[in-house]
């Protein structure tokens, strides 16, 4: 018998050495450097008990970030989920060519962000101004992201259009769970098509909703490498998000316990937010 | 009921306008990536009469693409191995025994909860680790995207487990076979479908990565694809169609990789995510 049940042990050791030296062992790191006045070079350090942490809620630096990645984030699921849904509900209808079109509408997903950042950068200093100077229109004849008040609104344009093919795919996967039949009964009653989605489709994919919800979310709360292509940050601190600020503050400017202690509080904001949405989203998919 | 059988017009016409607005920041990266300057002066938006194909050549020159494409490409392809084997072994020690044995359900709750983690947590105190461990480099690499996909990754794999059969294992034991004979001969074969799954989603998210690289590289020779497309930010900044040629280049491994294995990659997509 314990033949049999011993190398069970043996084939979780990789797995468990790797996790505990390269992910626990890190993450305690950080919260109890959180505790300390460490600037991340020098080999000396204090304890400062909660000081980091009482700083953090008087930071306008760290509210501000706070407040633009919720601002972003926020608008990103939604935009995301009602584009990624209509487009989702084109794919599933009567058109020619339907896996071309699903082909064409995923290329976002497999492109670096990084680098799709750059292409857009290069689009809405060079490109978009020229249309809005031939249009007359003036908030687009210039550089959106030299703008103070408009910059990540070009930040969510980028975020949008590279994340609605993920949730685009997996709407679609779940109106393909629907069964036809579904919709030749409402036919028979004579339910227009708005009626047949918020009656059938909307239910149906519920479960579907709640993973794009999520997803999104957390996606854009953890907002990096757009920031670095489009702004890094700027203008002046305009779009800095949470974990850019937890890089520069961290790296560069020899905050390293202060930042600490604001992605321990940042961790504690994405899980509670997780599972709120979770508990939230699936009591709804159950009610109905 | 006839209706729902013809070609729907209207929202064809609409998914056609959309794909403009995918395709049109392609069509703006190939066509400038194939201009010069005098070219981009007359019109941004024209296609190019004469092709500069020489852009490629300087931009492969000057970020030296073929040694980071060899690290990126090393990268994904070591992570993909190592995450295959190492995280399907430990998944299915687990989906066999976290019933019965307590170590096995905490293991798994221990693995997942990983999940809700958010990067920047670990990102200073990583540094400092693969410093001690003289491991900034591309097996530093290799190892960390290994680790940061556990979660997931483990959370898919128990689930498809548990969905095959213990009868097959068992019939395997009563007819001699030791445990590790009935991984590698029976269940691993078996969770091929899931494997491609979690082998598809580990190569885009590892070859696209640009943060873990950032914060861990720091020898230009060891440099992957997104990050030399960073570090020669500033030299491109004179000249764009070089910049976009360079990022054409870092682009169109995955594009050609993507073409060829489309239906595969969505299909993977998809089922990863929803499990």
């Amino acid at each position: 018998m314990n033949k049999r049940i011993a190398p069970y042990y043996w084939m979780t050791v990789p797995a468990v050495v790797l996790f505990f030296i390269f992910m626990t062992l890190p993450a305690l790191q950080g919260i109890y450097y959180s505790f300390t006045n460490y600037n991340g070079f020098g080999k000396g350090y204090d304890f400062v008990g909660f000081k980091n942490y009482f700083n953090l809620f008087q930071d306008d630096n760290v509210g501000n970030a706070y407040w633009f990645t919720f601002k972003f984030a926020i608008v990103v699921t939604i935009l995301t989920n009602i584009l990624s849904l209509l487009i989702a509900l084109g794919l599933n209808a009567k058109i020619k060519f339907r896996n071309f079109f699903r082909g064409i509408y995923f290329l976002p997903n497999i492109l670096s962000v990084l680098i799709v950042g750059y292409i857009f950068n290069y689009l809405f200093s060079n490109v978009f101004p020229i249309w809005g100077q031939n249009l007359g229109i003036s908030a687009l004849s210039t550089n959106i992201l030299g703008s103070e008040s408009l910059a990540w609104i070009g930040i969510v344009i980028v975020a949008v259009w590279q994340s609605v093919a993920l949730n685009t795919i997996l709407y679609l996967a779940g109106l393909q769970t629907i069964p036809t039949t579904l919709y030749e009964a409402s036919n028979l009653d004579g339910a227009g098509k708005w009626r047949e989605f918020w009656s059938i489709t909307f239910p149906l994919i519920a479960p579907f909703f709640t993973i794009n919800m999520v997803l999104a979310m957390k996606n854009s709360l953890m907002v990096f490498d757009q920031i670095v292509a489009l702004t890094n940050g700027g203008p002046g601190r305009a779009t800095q998000s949470i974990s850019h600020l937890i890089y520069t503050g961290g790296f560069e400017g020899g905050e390293y316990a202060y930042q600490s202690a604001n992605s321990v509080i940042y961790f504690i904001v994405i899980a509670v937010i997780s599972i709120l949405q979770i508990r939230f989203l699936q009591r709804r998919e159950m009610d109905l | 009921m006839r209706s729902r059988l013809r070609t729907n017009w209207p929202v064809m016409l609409l998914i056609v306008l959309g794909t403009l607005f995918i395709l049109f920041p392609l069509y703006m990266t190939v066509t400038i990536a194939l201009k010069n300057p005098e070219q981009m002066a007359q019109s941004v938006f024209a296609i190019p009469t004469i092709l500069h194909w020489e852009n490629f050549a300087s931009a492969i020159d000057m970020t030296n693409f073929f040694q980071s494409f060899r690290n990126s490409a090393i990268v994904t392809a070591s992570t993909v191995i190592l995450t295959l084997l190492s995280n399907s072994m430990v998944a299915y020690a687990i989906a066999r025994n976290m019933e019965k044995r307590k170590f096995f359900k905490g293991l798994y709750y221990y693995f997942v909860s990983a999940m809700f983690i958010p990067f920047p947590i670990i990102m200073l105190p990583i540094v400092k680790l693969t410093a001690s461990l003289e491991m900034t480099n591309l097996l530093g690499l290799i190892l960390l995207h290994t680790v940061y996909g556990l979660a997931f990754n483990v959370f898919v794999y128990v689930g498809y487990i548990r969905s095959i059969p213990v009868a097959l294992e068992e019939a395997a034991f009563v007819d001699g076979a030791t445990t590790w004979g009935t991984f590698w001969k029976i269940i691993f074969p078996l969770m091929a479908p899931i494997s491609a799954t979690v082998g598809i989603l580990t190569c885009l998210s590892t070859y696209n990565d640009f943060l873990l690289p950032l914060i861990i590289i720091s020898d230009p020779s060891q440099y992957t694809l997104p990050l030399v497309q960073y570090v020669f930010q500033g030299q491109f900044n004179t000249d764009f169609n070089l910049a976009f040629a360079s990022y054409l280049l870092a682009l169109l491994p995955m594009i050609i990789i993507y073409l060829f294995a489309q239906k595969w990659i969505i299909n993977g997509v998809t089922q990863g995510s929803v499990k």
